[in-house]
């Protein structure tokens, strides 16, 4: 199962990783400019990212779902929208009912709203949306977020 | 008041593009760009800009660019406006202009006035995919003549040798003037390259010296981090006698970079400066330097090859004949484009000679001389493409050094700022939240990937000219023809005009 790890020591606190998760998971036009279709799904719009740097002076790096294997955010699901697909905790924003009490339940604290509010959302690794692969890792300009087979067991 | 210097370049945003992420502003060590709170706009400070393309490369909606201000002086053809502004630096400053990087100057450029051959019809090309193309190379003194023993077996009497899967290595680059990140990436690339990589004055990390077998390691005037082990470390020795980018001036690495590791490698008190004498205080003849020359091959055991690296300066072929005699197995010359961590602007651009002249006239003198077996050449100072190699080596060089190439590989625009301890790539800075941003394992990647890159162009470009091996080409100055050249120049090239 591959999972994505961050590399503290190569962070460089850009946040750039950021900005292209909330641009993957917007809609885009097959064949578009890449970057005009970021620009316009980003101008002037407060992003919700399911990834964030963490960071004070001396460390940052870059956090998202760690996909446990017993995720705290499944268990208190009140609506059952929390599932484990193919190793890969989702959120089934029809069955959401936008309670938050994943959010509280999240020991990383890497769920967020939704931007409309209705619905809580997290990191399924690109799964769902138009980038295929994780967007963090394919645009980190430093190698600090990495997408890895989970070496023990 | 100071007289006033107008910004030289300008950052251009588009704003439809810009959507205010800021990571230009986190990204540049320069203070460029800054982030208006009450507007919700990025601003620019364009008197800060050095024009790295730092920021140009992360933008993720590619809405910036750097332009080279259009403001202007009154037209004059003899005080350019990048000189009055120079004029005006001093006149603020009363200082000696610093510069970083190689001669920027339009000075000619012999390699690209040089042609190369290729087979037709009479002498068959050769296709280096389907035959074998053999690149790799030996630096070091050759024997003339054959010993046997006692019994009529050949004697082994060959010295020590380096062995390089193709004739290009990575010249010296101090740690301190480059960053611990950019080592790492030029050992790992040299290692997996079967090449070598020069760790420069500064001495060898400790966490280097698993690279010995693909580092040569300098002795220079400062010494630093000079000790036994660091010799046997490697697997040549050079002595630095002078720099392509600062003929006769010596090195000086400020105290602010002088700290933590960098100190202790080159076992220097932290925060003092590292000053490097212009000259070797020991040696003051090609006597003396034969002294250091075997001093050294004494200290390894006769296992290293020594290097002697010159700068190439007016006389270098009568020098280079001196030094072949002091008993160095190779000399490495470095032209006046070769680059810098910092040099005074003036003689950096205008001290020193083109290396193509001074490896042609110094192959040829050592030729004449007898002794060109003596030593193995190699030779640096803007080797830019795989072109500049091939015609370096049909001029008679053994093999090339490469260094601002190499920088550039690992992500260096040449935006000449080396000195100011602000590189935002990570290469020339010694600021830990800057050296993080060379991640040495893309570094090493893109240096492997240019290397192999320019070795495969090296294949094909012999393959055209029906040579299978780089020993065919080495000095093989048939293979190049001048173009746009005078008598004098074609005559030092040893080379003929075009059409002949």
């Amino acid at each position: 199962m591959k999972r994505i790890f961050a590399r503290e020591e190569w962070c460089l606190a850009c946040h750039l990783c950021e900005y292209h998760c909330a641009n993957a998971n917007l809609p885009h036009k097959e064949g578009g400019n890449f970057n005009a279709e970021m620009a316009r799904n980003l101008k002037g719009r407060a992003i919700r990212p399911r990834i964030r740097v963490e960071e004070d002076d001396r460390v940052h790096f870059a956090l998202s779902c760690r996909h446990c294997d017993e995720p705290a955010c499944k268990k208190s699901c009140i609506s059952g929208a929390i599932s484990m697909i193919n190793g890969v905790v989702c959120i089934d924003r029809d069955k959401c009912v936008g309670c938050y009490t994943c959010i509280l339940a999240c020991p990383y604290g890497t769920i967020v709203p939704s931007d409309d509010g209705h619905a809580a959302q997290k990191c399924e690794l690109c799964m769902q949306n138009s980038c295929g692969e994780p967007a963090c890792v394919a645009h980190c300009p430093n190698r600090a977020i990495v997408y890895e087979e989970v070496l023990d067991e | 008041m100071d007289l006033y210097v107008h910004p030289r370049f300008e950052v251009l945003r588009s704003e439809k593009k810009c959507i205010c992420c800021r990571v230009c502003e986190r990204q540049c060590a320069n203070g460029a760009h800054g982030y208006d709170e009450s507007a919700g706009t990025m601003e620019s400070y364009d008197e800060k800009c050095v024009n790295c393309h730092r920021c140009v490369a992360l933008c993720p909606t590619k809405a910036l660019k750097i332009a080279e201000t259009s403001h202007s002086f009154r037209q004059n053809a003899n005080w350019s406006g990048h000189t009055i502004q120079e004029l005006y630096l001093q006149a603020n400053t009363g200082g000696v202009l610093l510069s970083s990087m190689g001669n920027p100057r339009p000075l000619p450029s012999y390699f690209d006035r040089i042609l190369l051959n290729a087979s037709q019809v009479t002498n068959p090309s050769i296709d280096p995919l389907r035959e074998p193309m053999e690149t790799r190379t030996f630096l070091g003194k050759k024997n003339q003549t054959v010993t046997r023993d006692t019994r009529g077996r050949l004697k082994d009497n060959m010295g020590a040798q380096l062995e390089l899967r193709a004739p290009i290595m990575f010249s010296a680059m101090s740690l301190g003037s480059i960053s611990y990140n950019a080592h790492a990436s030029l050992a790992n690339a040299a290692r997996e390259l079967g090449i070598f990589y020069n760790c420069g004055e500064g001495g060898l990390h400790k966490d280097f010296y698993k690279y010995g077998p693909n580092t040569i390691v300098q002795v220079a005037s400062g010494r630093f981090g000079v000790h036994q082990p660091y010799l046997m470390a490697g697997a040549a020795v050079e002595i630095k006698m002078g720099q392509g980018a600062k003929p006769g001036i010596g090195g000086h690495l400020p105290g602010h970079k002088n700290m933590g590791q960098i100190a202790a490698t080159r076992m220097t008190p932290e925060g003092s400066d590292a000053i490097s004498p212009a000259p070797h205080h020991d040696i003051y003849s090609i006597e003396d330097l034969r002294q250091l020359v075997y001093s050294l091959k004494e200290a390894t055991g006769n296992t290293k090859p020594i290097i002697v690296k010159i700068a190439a300066v007016h006389n270098v072929a009568a020098i280079a004949s001196g030094v072949a005699r002091s008993g160095a197995d190779i000399i490495a010359i470095d032209g006046f484009r070769g680059g810098t961590g910092a040099a005074p602007t003036r003689i950096r651009d205008n001290v020193g000679i083109p290396i193509e002249l001074a490896l042609a006239s110094v192959d040829q003198k050592l030729r004449d001389e007898g002794i060109r077996s003596d030593v193995s050449l190699v030779v640096g100072g803007s080797i830019r493409s795989s072109t500049d190699w091939v015609k370096a080596i049909a001029l008679g060089a053994d093999a090339c050094y490469i260094a601002t190439g190499a920088l550039l590989a690992l992500g260096c625009h040449l935006c000449r700022s080396c000195h100011t301890n602000l590189c935002n790539w990570g290469i020339a800075t010694q600021r830990p939240d800057l050296v993080r941003r060379l991640n040495p394992e893309i570094g090493a990647e893109h240096l492997v990937n240019l290397i192999k890159a320019w070795q495969h162009e090296l294949r094909e470009i012999m393959g055209g000219m029906g040579i299978n091996s780089v020993e065919a080409l080495r000095g093989n100055r048939l293979m190049l023809r001048g173009v746009g050249m005078t008598r004098e120049e074609l005559d030092i090239l040893g080379i003929k005009h075009a059409g002949l």
